[in-house]
């Protein structure tokens, strides 16, 4: 093991745990301002890889085609709210569970209706396709440091919302006392749609980054749920402090175990067993830390102060 | 309403004798999940072979009834067992998946029916677990990793960093290849697979970088197979280690990869059992009505699935549509007496196919579409490794 990889392997922590805090800010958003349990959020990461693998063909443009969806994605997640979430508000979290299961279902299924099943390669511009040295010989593909950008960029917008705006503070205000704001006048069905779209938006934005890198496909969504799950739940739901830090600490662990847990298991065991068992333990090693959490501080790293 | 339901009862009556002479196929592939791709390949070659037969084996009818086994072993147990009971199918034939095979293999043997794979060919299966019941019309999964081992020796490839799914054939193409190849292996990863499988491969391939070995050896079937290649590319790996696939880079991939202007995957060399180039009647038949039909290049699953097909119509058409002679079945499916669109086709004492290798390389055809066209043969007539395992030698 040497420093370079190590840094290399830290970057790529960095830009997978960005990506998860884009998923996993909408869903605590949702789960802690709205109380929905919205296990639909994933599928509106994949529509958002679809709406910009489209719209890369049509408009030519990867860059445009991503400040069109995202737009898209915050109209998709109004309606969302309207003819699906706000139905189930007044019901228990087992229907909000059996609810969203069933919209995942039903647009999956319009996906692979319309766009097929063989999902879409999202082309780069030439710019975005190359690699940046960072110093010798040692260089990071150009898009992934895009990918850190945008998602510092993005983390940055939703702290400056959140703690100096008025709609944050009704934010924050409904996540604390949600009689108490509507009591005050306030349009408590305009802010919860509102936060609807803007986690719709997020993860749409974060669906619409891995495109290029993966690809646009059936399902994906149903992969980062998960995962963004236990980010909300290691971080404290619906705390955006917590999922940004917890989703950093999930990239990097994750990415850190993918790359040194066999190396590691080497000191311990015989190269053969290490070769088989490092990838089953790294594939489990985010579960192993949320366990943990669970057991130990059961309401979050960085919950919310007032419930 | 009455009417129809009149209408309807006298219509199942009417068909009910002349179902005694339909074969049933139960055909299990994947048509959810991002796999369905592969998925989808496989059900239009099984559908095109269909229209070649008009539905008959001989004077027998014929019918396919189609599983989805979700990507997943066990959704491909179950939907198995359906195919099996619940519509009392004769042959099962299908499977992508190495361990779904596995899971779904005794519940086909144990009702005494016959299996064929039309693609997966886990280690276990052509040794230890062999039947006589059990056959393939794709390859032990071994064999192709092997040829592609064998090729890397020809190019003096001195080491290698290997990259495989984690899973039954995942393991069985890294023990491929690691059986040929005389040079060294710097290090390898087994990744997440499955309907949540790893796609980004960031980790990895920044560890592939950091070993230094002179290739990258990869198998990555279906949808993560555009994702790898797109990655491999991103991190500026083509100059330095060049890649080096089995079952990565098929027809599956090459148009979208085509669509989004991977331009240096042409020239990249791959081995397989098949090719839409290799010269013979009914492969010429084959790839022309697959791209009338469907508009592009047909994959080797395909070629498999439609291989399977023919196969079990050729047995149909032996017995005369006789079903209740099972042993008189079997030998005629073992006789494999069909036109295979890979050219002579025979089986081994395990019941999987004995056939040629070839290296393969990208190429752009007359339209301008990427393909394959072959350039060497690496194995003639080779028997898999875990022949010698199998108990009916």
């Amino acid at each position: 093991m040497d420093l370079s990889l190590l840094v290399i392997q830290m970057l790529n922590g960095l830009q997978l745990g960005l990506l998860l805090f884009l998923v996993a800010s909408g869903l605590t958003l949702v789960f802690g301002i709205l109380d929905f349990v919205n296990l639909a959020h994933g599928a509106l990461y994949m529509l958002g890889a679809f709406f910009c693998a489209t719209l890369t063909f049509a408009l030519g443009n990867f860059l445009l085609a991503v400040f069109v969806s995202i737009p898209i994605m915050a109209a998709v997640g109004w309606v969302l709210e309207r003819v699906l979430a706000r139905p189930l508000y007044a019901r228990d979290h087992l229907d909000h569970v059996l609810g969203t299961f069933g919209a995942i279902l039903v647009i999956d299924t319009l996906v692979h209706l319309i766009w097929g099943p063989e999902g879409i390669q999202v082309p780069l511009p030439d710019y975005l396709e190359g690699q940046v040295p960072l110093w010798g010989d040692v260089v990071v593909p150009t898009f992934r440091l895009l990918i850190i950008g945008a998602g510092l960029g993005a983390a940055g917008l939703l702290f400056w919302l959140v703690n100096y705006t008025r709609l944050g503070m009704l934010i924050r205000a409904g996540a604390s006392n949600r009689t108490m704001v509507s009591a005050l006048g306030i349009n408590i069905e305009m802010l919860f749609a509102l936060v609807f779209a803007l986690g719709a938006a997020l993860a749409g934005l974060a669906g619409m980054l891995i495109a290029p890198i993966t690809e646009a496909s059936i399902g994906m969504g149903n992969n980062i749920i998960i995962t963004a799950f236990v980010v909300i739940i290691v971080g404290g739901i619906g705390s955006m402090k917590g999922a940004f830090i917890a989703a950093l600490l999930i990239g990097l662990i994750d990415t850190l175990g993918r790359s040194f847990l066999d190396d590691i298991f080497k000191f311990a065991m015989s190269t053969e067993a290490a070769e088989t068992s490092a990838p089953a333990v790294s594939a489990m090693l985010i579960y192993i830390i949320m366990a943990a959490v669970l057991a130990f501080r059961p309401q979050g790293l960085f919950p919310p102060k007032v419930r | 309403m009455k009417r129809i339901l009149s209408m309807a009862l006298a219509a199942t009556m009417l068909t009910t004798p002349a179902m005694a002479a339909t074969v049933k196929i139960g055909f299990v592939t994947t048509l959810t999940t991002g796999a369905a791709v592969i998925g989808k390949d496989m059900e239009n070659a099984v559908n095109l072979a269909m229209d070649h037969l008009d539905g008959m084996a001989g004077d027998t009818k014929l019918e396919v009834v189609f599983g989805d086994d979700q990507f997943a072993p066990e959704a491909g147990k179950q939907v198995t067992d359906k195919l099996v009971k619940q519509d009392d199918v004769d042959v099962v034939a299908g499977y992508i998946w190495s361990h779904v095979l596995l899971a779904s293999r005794k519940s086909v043997l144990d009702a005494g029916k016959i299996l064929i794979s039309a693609n997966a060919g886990p280690s276990q299966i052509a040794g230890k677990l062999c039947s006589e019941n059990f056959f393939s019309t794709s390859w032990q999964n071994d064999q192709t990793p092997m040829a592609m081992g064998e090729v890397l020796n020809q190019q003096g490839v001195k080491s290698l960093y290997i990259m495989a799914p984690n899973y039954a054939a995942g393991k069985n193409m890294v023990a491929g290849v690691e059986r040929t190849f005389q040079g060294e292996v710097k290090g390898k990863d087994l990744t997440k697979w499955g309907a949540d499988a790893q796609l980004d491969f960031s980790a990895e391939l920044a560890k592939a970088k950091a070993s230094g070995a002179e290739g990258i050896f990869v198998f990555y079937p279906g949808a993560a197979a555009g994702a790898f290649i797109k990655q491999y590319h991103q991190a500026g790996l083509k100059d330095t280690m060049p890649l080096y696939s089995v079952f990565t880079v098929d027809a599956l991939s090459l148009p979208r990869l085509q669509a989004a202007d991977f331009e240096s995957v042409v020239g990249s060399r791959v081995t397989q059992q098949w090719d839409p180039s290799l010269d013979n009647a009914a492969n010429k038949k084959f790839v022309d009505d697959f791209k009338a039909k469907y508009g592009g290049y047909p994959s080797f699953y395909a070629a498999q699935s439609y291989d399977a097909i023919m196969l079990i119509a050729s047995a149909v058409e032996a017995v005369g549509g006789d079903m209740s002679d099972q042993d008189a079945f079997r030998a005629a499916i073992k006789a494999a007496d069909f036109d295979s669109v890979r050219g002579d086709f025979a089986f081994g004492t395990n019941n999987m196919p004995v056939q040629n290798f070839y290296l393969r390389e990208v190429v752009a055809d007359a339209d301008g579409n990427w393909t394959t066209k072959v350039v060497a043969t690496v194995y003639e007539n080779h028997v898999d490794s875990y022949a010698a395992e199998c108990s009916m030698n």
